[in-house]
């Protein structure tokens, strides 16, 4: 039998921490495993697509908005849904590495601590740019055009990848919190109810008091109204709530707020390995 | 001579709510050798192997592993060990050899040297035929033979192995023995946790048996069979020679004889070292009492255990009872 030793071992591993280098090797594990099993990826990049043709044609038919119009409405507002989608996303990998044991083995390895989430959810990042293009395109054939300029356009994009962004740090340290994939798994089925109590799918104007305040102060309804905005689909509402009323600068407030608190909480989180 | 430890803890507490982990465990191991450390499910092996690896912070006492302590050094620490838990703690999704490059990347091998160091280790654990398939669709054994090399990627100077072979084929149990034995040459330390007896006697120049948290009896191997002596065991042609026999043989050991009627055997306990066999057969046959067999033979490890955690509780008579007719 061959020794351990053999030709290619090092005996010392450098003591001083490469943090990028790691969080680059843990981007490319991701997307290994992506490229392992891409089922569950395409699953969650078609979903909207479906919701669009299901939503645009058979409950817009019923909408006092006419379904050209509607389509248009609903676009913008399925892209942010799938910004606020990281929790889901975010939530089942990291609980998913904890539970399968993976997690002991980085937290032995003497890398640096914030590359595991940090990893994790620059790879979520890059699969939703890409992955937002199909529904897009879609978007484009059933009638929504970006009527404003293409900076604004840009700058519709770039938010809704900074919430998707928080919000899959806030998934991140909701699965490092749970620690089981099946509970995680479930309980982001769940937050497919998010979007449905926010102005994504339907105008917040005609709901009942509370509820529009609610769906208001939903971090999904700010994002839905900056990308109608930037996209010059339509304006924001000035008798809306504030995060509504500035949907911009709402939705910067929220990822910088979700950034803040969730991206510590979790790097510290695994450092502790959940306890 | 001045010692140096490859493992050092004084006193480690560890409690998870109400339950006592660990109760001032200490351990000792010299540098260069291998300690098994032996103990029944729930002894606190397992959370042992957790604090000394950094995976846990202890709630009191200190530990220095490889001259750096575990809490306030972690990062060294990480730096100078390598791990292999009882769960094969590798990416299911990934293949063999991607898991191993990932870590290799982790460990700051170059590009070139990480495939490198990952295609020779798949090969010296025999899964480059499985090296491109997910982890997932391993057997028991080549998970924990991939685990294994994922913390050899590097030269460890302290390899933690925690029930390195539980539930394994010979062939994947052989191959970590031979993996060990190897390691423990090159000047590796090695702490292993096992319930295998026969694990701890083959590959151990050390045993700490712990019960409840704390250590309950240390030493080598021969030394542990020595303390509790040797096991004298008697079989008769009939059940009525039984008793007599048993009264004989706790006359000369002093511990209480276990009875097996169905194989018609007495057993006891045998601490005093000058007991020979022609003497139990002399005795035996003066009494009256008729013998088809006899032995007297060093106490299993299994029988070691039992007697040497039994009474590390607190409790004084050994565990030996009558066995059910």
């Amino acid at each position: 039998m061959s020794s351990t030793a053999l030709t290619h071992e090092q005996t010392v591993t450098p003591a001083t921490s490469a943090p990028i280098a790691d969080a680059l090797a843990m981007l490319g594990r991701h997307l290994q495993r992506i490229k392992a099993a891409p089922g569950v990826m395409i699953l969650t990049q078609t979903m909207p697509i479906t919701m669009l043709l299901f939503f645009g044609y058979v409950f817009g038919s019923a909408l006092a908005m006419p379904g050209q119009e509607y389509r248009a409405f609903l676009v913008p507002g399925l892209l942010a849904a799938t910004a606020a989608n990281g929790i889901m996303v975010g939530m089942f990998q990291a609980s998913q590495d904890c539970h399968r044991g993976v997690m002991d083995r980085l937290r032995t390895l003497p890398m640096s601590r914030a590359a595991v989430p940090f990893g994790q959810t620059a790879a979520d990042l890059l699969t939703t740019a890409i992955g937002m293009i199909p529904l897009i395109l879609v978007g484009l054939a059933v009638g929504w055009r970006i009527e404003g300029g293409p900076l604004a356009a840009l700058g519709a994009f770039g938010l809704l990848l900074l919430l998707r962004f928080a919000t899959s740090w806030l998934g991140c340290w909701l699965g490092l919190l749970i620690r089981n994939e099946e509970i995680a798994g479930q309980l982001g089925s769940a937050t497919f109810i998010l979007p449905l109590l926010s102005s994504a799918y339907i105008p917040t104007d005609n709901l009942p008091g509370w509820l529009r305040t609610v769906a208001e102060w939903n971090p999904i309804s700010a994002m839905a109204s900056a990308t109608r905005e930037l996209f010059g689909n339509a304006s924001p509402a000035a008798d809306a709530a504030w995060p509504v009323a500035h949907p911009v600068a709402g939705t910067l407030a929220w990822s910088v707020v979700l950034l803040a608190v969730f991206v510590p909480l979790s790097v510290r989180r695994h450092a502790r390995g959940g306890e | 001579m001045t010692t140096t430890y490859g493992v050092l803890s004084e006193g480690l507490e560890k409690h998870y709510g109400d339950v006592h982990a660990l109760r001032g465990l200490d351990l000792a191991v010299a540098e260069g050798t291998v300690c098994g450390v032996l103990g029944p499910n729930g002894a606190g092996k397992t959370t042992a192997v957790r604090v000394l690896t950094t995976l846990t912070a202890p709630d009191g006492g200190s530990a220095r592993v490889a001259g750096h302590d575990v809490v306030r050094e972690a990062g060294a620490v990480r730096a100078a060990i390598g791990v292999t838990g009882q769960n094969a703690s590798v990416d299911g999704e990934l293949s063999g050899r991607q898991n191993l490059r990932l870590f290799a990347k982790l460990l700051r091998f170059r590009g070139e040297a990480a495939r490198a160091r990952a295609d020779e280790l798949l090969e010296r654990f025999e899964l480059t035929e499985a090296a491109d398939r997910p982890a997932r669709t391993y057997s028991g054994g080549m998970r924990r033979r991939l685990d294994l090399a994922a913390s050899l990627l590097t030269r460890p100077r302290v390899l933690f192995l925690d029930e390195p072979t539980a539930g394994l084929d010979p062939h994947s149990r052989n191959q970590i023995w031979a993996a060990v034995r190897e390691l423990a040459d090159r000047g590796t330390t090695v702490l292993l946790t096992t319930q295998y007896l026969e694990e701890a006697d083959q590959l151990a120049d050390d045993i700490v048996l712990i019960d409840q948290g704390r250590v309950a009896h240390r030493g080598t191997p021969t030394e542990l069979k020595a303390r509790i002596g040797s096991y004298a065991e008697v079989v008769v042609p009939h059940e009525s020679a039984l008793v007599p026999a048993a009264g004989v043989l706790d006359q000369l050991t002093g511990t209480e004889p276990v009875l097996d009627h169905e194989r018609r055997t007495v057993g006891a306990v045998a601490t005093d070292t000058t007991l020979t066999l022609p003497r139990i057969v002399r005795e035996l046959d003066a009494a009256g009492v008729p013998v088809i067999d006899a032995s007297l033979r060093p106490p299993t490890l299994d029988e070691v255990f039992l007697r040497l955690t039994d009474r590390g509780d607190g409790r004084t008579s050994p565990p030996l009872k009558e066995t059910a007719a």
